[in-house]
């Protein structure tokens, strides 16, 4: 049987009166390449927010390689392997891009407290390579803040790669990119993820790269999982065609 | 203590409570809107009550005067707020946050000069107000009517506030600017007009408490900073932003503060201060106010494009300098020079929080009372070797540091700052009053080092070994693992937590550096003067180290002593000139930061770029 990665049980979520995750229950495979989808509002941020920490869930469980992990902070969470990106794109302006990448790594091998050794050469060799897999080495000493969008969601995809994760959440990858470059971010995505073995969560509004990529597709609408399987079958599916077409059910 | 008594001393609570509402709702309403943390409010206040003591007495009015130059007082001090608003802050609102700071704090120093000027340095006595000057009988005890008219005023203007908020369009954009600032620009409101109305309007508020004020106390020249800091206490107790919280809080410090004099009157001084550091503790936005919308853009008050970098050569030449050339001069400049190097450390480890970290502390002279006497006390209490207690200082600095900074790194922006400045305040106030330990107000003296370093040429080398040691370090700590971990988290808290970053963790040993280096400056200065005071301590020993660094620029660690050079050459050599320094470097500072609105060395980094 193949191992499970992460399972998620029964988990919800509301802000005053509304749902916004609604009794979630998922189990990943380790390697797998799941597609979150859904209509906007769906409550895919917010279950990213509640696995990775930033939200604590009011209800159920989150259970990380047979660690109960619901409650623990973000850099607690990181720690134990799981690592995402932000929908609007997260990364240090102020700081290089090799630096960006630099400090995940100086994070992830526990030395983020040391005074006296300068930072600069530390870590550069593994952070470079980590550029280099996404093409951003030629703008390694760059500001993060003056990059292109493209090229920003490219560093923190680098960056969410630093600890070696068993499990990468990724919220909307490609959003605000040009059709092209998507299918080109994806593709590379994934090849990095089978090359290493990772577990990839991700949500995403263009479904050509949802389809294309995507192992398993799992349809989020109002709060609550209302679809989950192959993409032909989630595709066949009425009640994801009535939600996006906006039929009434 | 009669029941009467608490009564009349609860309504004279109450009375003062209502002149802080005014002058803390205006405050609040600047904030609010343009994220201005104005320091002139306090000034304001004062300008309008000097100015109401003139109008009235030139006033040919009869009775009436007192009333009309009241009202008049609070229109004119309107008028000096929109001068100010469209003349000088505007061109600052796309400045980082803390230029805009350090505006207001020339303002002050301005306008203290010209009440100086206009008005003598002597107390004043104003008129009283005509209809209203007797007093009542409440439950057997004389009170004073005009203290009773204002606190029927009180809620009258806060009614009107109220009405002009939720009943008018204005105030509608005033709640949802408060809320949402950049929404707000975003559907097309015309942003300047409202922010010069909300200025106007704050100033007017500011003016109106200031000239109620006049019937009930003398005139000083002190009046602005007394009021300023009890009216950031209000503001930030109540929430920043919210004119209801303020009227709570008003109410809720006025009172404390009238019980505090009876029943506490050693611990007066420091009351709200203890008020403010728990309920924040408690409740991180203050009483009523809410979470500020979530900043969309990173990297807070520090921008990508200015990055300066002072080159090495230019480095060595100036240590070679500092070590050859104080030899050759007067006493006089060589014990300037030791000031400098030690102001330069100081503003140096606040660099550290407030650069590194983007930690904006408004109590960093702690760490260096701490450090001053931490190290009298173990030379003359403890009776260790001047060296000895010279080396540990700075470890009750940073251990004061760790304390006090264990709070504050739950908190964010204004009211992290404010928490900075109730501990200070706090210390302050045991310093003060700890007369057997720490002599109270007399301070501790003969506090001076070995006979074999006391001529002030070899001190200075002692001086300058552990100022620009401690430079040094910092500059290390800066650019090492932990120096670029503070950075990522100030540029981005959220996405330095999702790469395993404990921020807070991060923050607090931060506090504790540059505690421990703020101390090392104050145990260097305890030995250059001979003694130490409560004034360490004091609100503007935690204002000049800030000003130093924004005037250097806060991107380049090296903008800190290029600050604190700079203020202490002025402060010097304008003292020297004029008795009328703070208008001078008021001035200076204004044109400075209208000049160059990134701090001189981030200024001179961009004109490099270019």
């Amino acid at each position: 049987m193949p191992e499970v990665v992460l399972a998620v049980d029964g988990v919800r979520k509301s802000f005053g009166g509304v749902h916004a995750v609604d009794g979630v229950s998922v189990a990943l495979e380790r390697g797998e390449i799941r597609a979150l989808i859904g209509p906007n509002g769906a409550g895919k941020s917010t279950f990213f927010d509640i696995l990775t920490g930033q939200l604590r869930a009011d209800a159920g469980a989150v259970v990380f390689r047979g660690e109960r992990i619901s409650g623990l902070p973000p850099h607690a969470i990181w720690r134990r392997g799981i690592s995402r990106t932000f929908q609007i794109t997260a990364t240090f302006g102020t700081l290089t891009v090799l630096e960006n990448v630099q400090v995940a790594r100086l994070s992830a091998t526990g030395r983020s407290l040391e005074l006296l050794r300068s930072a600069g050469h530390q870590e550069v060799g593994r952070s470079a390579e980590l550029l280099a897999q996404v093409g951003l080495l030629e703008q390694a000493d760059r500001l993060a803040g003056v990059l292109a969008y493209g090229d920003l969601k490219k560093l923190e995809l680098a960056i969410a790669l630093a600890n070696d994760p068993a499990l990468l959440l990724l919220d909307e990858p490609t959003a605000g990119m040009a059709p092209a470059e998507r299918g080109a971010l994806m593709a590379l995505t994934a090849a990095i993820a089978r090359e290493r073995d990772l577990t990839v969560l991700f949500t995403e509004h263009d479904m050509d790269v949802v389809f294309s990529t995507a192992d398993r597709v799992m349809v989020l609408h109002q709060g609550r999982v209302i679809a989950d399987g192959t993409p032909a079958a989630v595709r066949a599916d009425r009640q994801v065609q009535a939600v996006y077409l906006g039929d009434d059910l | 203590m009669s029941p009467s008594l608490l009564l009349i001393q609860g309504l004279s609570g109450l009375a003062h409570a209502m002149v802080l509402f005014l002058i803390a709702s205006g405050l609040s309403l600047i904030f609010g809107v343009t994220r201005i943390v104005n320091f002139a409010h306090g000034s304001f206040y004062m300008l309008a009550a000097y100015l109401t003591y003139s109008f009235a007495a030139a006033l040919p009015l009869g009775p009436a005067s007192f009333y009309v130059a009241v009202v008049a007082a609070a229109l004119a001090t309107g008028l000096v707020g929109l001068v100010i608003e469209v003349g000088l802050l505007r061109r600052v609102y796309r400045a980082p946050e803390l230029y805009q700071l350090l505006l207001t704090f020339a303002l002050v120093l301005v306008i203290a000069d010209v009440v100086r000027l206009g008005w003598g340095t002597e107390n004043k006595t104003g008129p009283t107000a005509p209809g209203l000057a007797g007093s009542v009988r409440i439950a057997g005890q004389l009170f004073a009517t005009y203290d009773l008219a204002l606190i029927v005023l009180g809620p009258v203007v806060a009614l009107v506030l109220w009405w002009l908020f939720y009943r008018t369009r204005w105030g509608v954009l005033i709640r949802a600017a408060t809320q949402d600032r950049e929404m707000v620009a975003v559907l097309g409101v015309d942003q300047a007009r409202l922010f010069t109305s909300v200025f106007v309007l704050g100033s007017c508020l500011a003016g109106l408490g200031g000239a109620l004020q006049v019937p009930r106390q003398a005139l000083t020249n002190v009046m602005d900073t007394t009021i300023i800091t009890e009216a950031f206490v209000v503001v930030v107790v109540g929430g920043m932003g919210s004119v209801p919280g303020a009227f709570l809080a008003a109410i809720l410090i006025g009172v404390i503060d009238a019980f505090g004099v009876l029943l506490l009157p050693k611990a007066s001084l420091v009351m709200i201060f203890v008020v403010m550091a728990v309920v924040l503790i408690a409740r991180p936005w203050g009483l009523l106010g809410r979470p500020e919308a979530q900043a969309r853009s990173a990297g807070g008050s520090v921008t990508a494009e200015a990055r300066a970098i002072v080159p090495a050569p230019l480095v060595l030449a100036l240590v070679a300098a500092l070590v050859v050339v104080p030899p050759f001069l007067p006493r006089f400049h060589v014990l300037v020079l030791s000031e400098i190097l030690i102001f330069a450390l100081f503003a140096g480890s606040l660099h550290l929080l407030m650069g590194t970290g983007g930690m904006v502390s408004f109590g960093h002279a702690a760490t260096f009372g701490l450090g001053a006497y931490g190290a009298a006390l173990l030379l003359e209490r403890a009776r260790l070797p001047m060296l000895v207690a010279f080396a540990l200082a700075p470890v009750v600095a940073a251990a004061g540091a760790a304390l006090y900074g264990y709070f504050c790194v739950r908190l964010s922006s204004i009211y992290f700052a404010m928490l900075t400045l109730a501990f200070a305040q706090i210390a302050y106030a045991i310093v003060h009053q700890w007369y057997d330990v720490t002599g109270g107000d007399n301070g501790l003296l003969g506090v001076w080092p070995p006979r074999w370093l006391a001529s002030p040429v070899r001190y200075y080398y002692l001086a300058l070994v552990a100022c620009a040691g401690g430079l040094a370090l910092l500059a290390v700590i800066g650019r090492a693992p932990f120096g670029l971990t503070l950075r990522a988290a100030r540029d981005h808290a959220r996405r330095a937590e999702a790469v395993g970053i404990d921020v807070r963790r991060h923050q607090w040993a931060a506090f504790v550096v540059a505690g421990f280096f703020g101390g090392l400056a104050g145990a260097a200065f305890a030995f250059l003067k001979g003694s130490v005071f409560p004034n360490y301590l004091a609100v503007p020993m935690s204002v000049e180290p800030l000003v130093m660094v924004l005037l250097g620029g806060v991107q380049a660690f090296a903008g800190a002593a290029v600050g604190a050079a700079i203020y202490k050459v002025l402060d010097t050599v304008v003292t020297w000139y004029t008795d009328y320094w703070q208008l001078v470097i008021g001035l200076i500072l204004v044109t400075l930061v209208v000049a160059f609105p990134r701090g001189v060395l981030g200024v001179l980094a961009e004109r490099r770029r270019a």
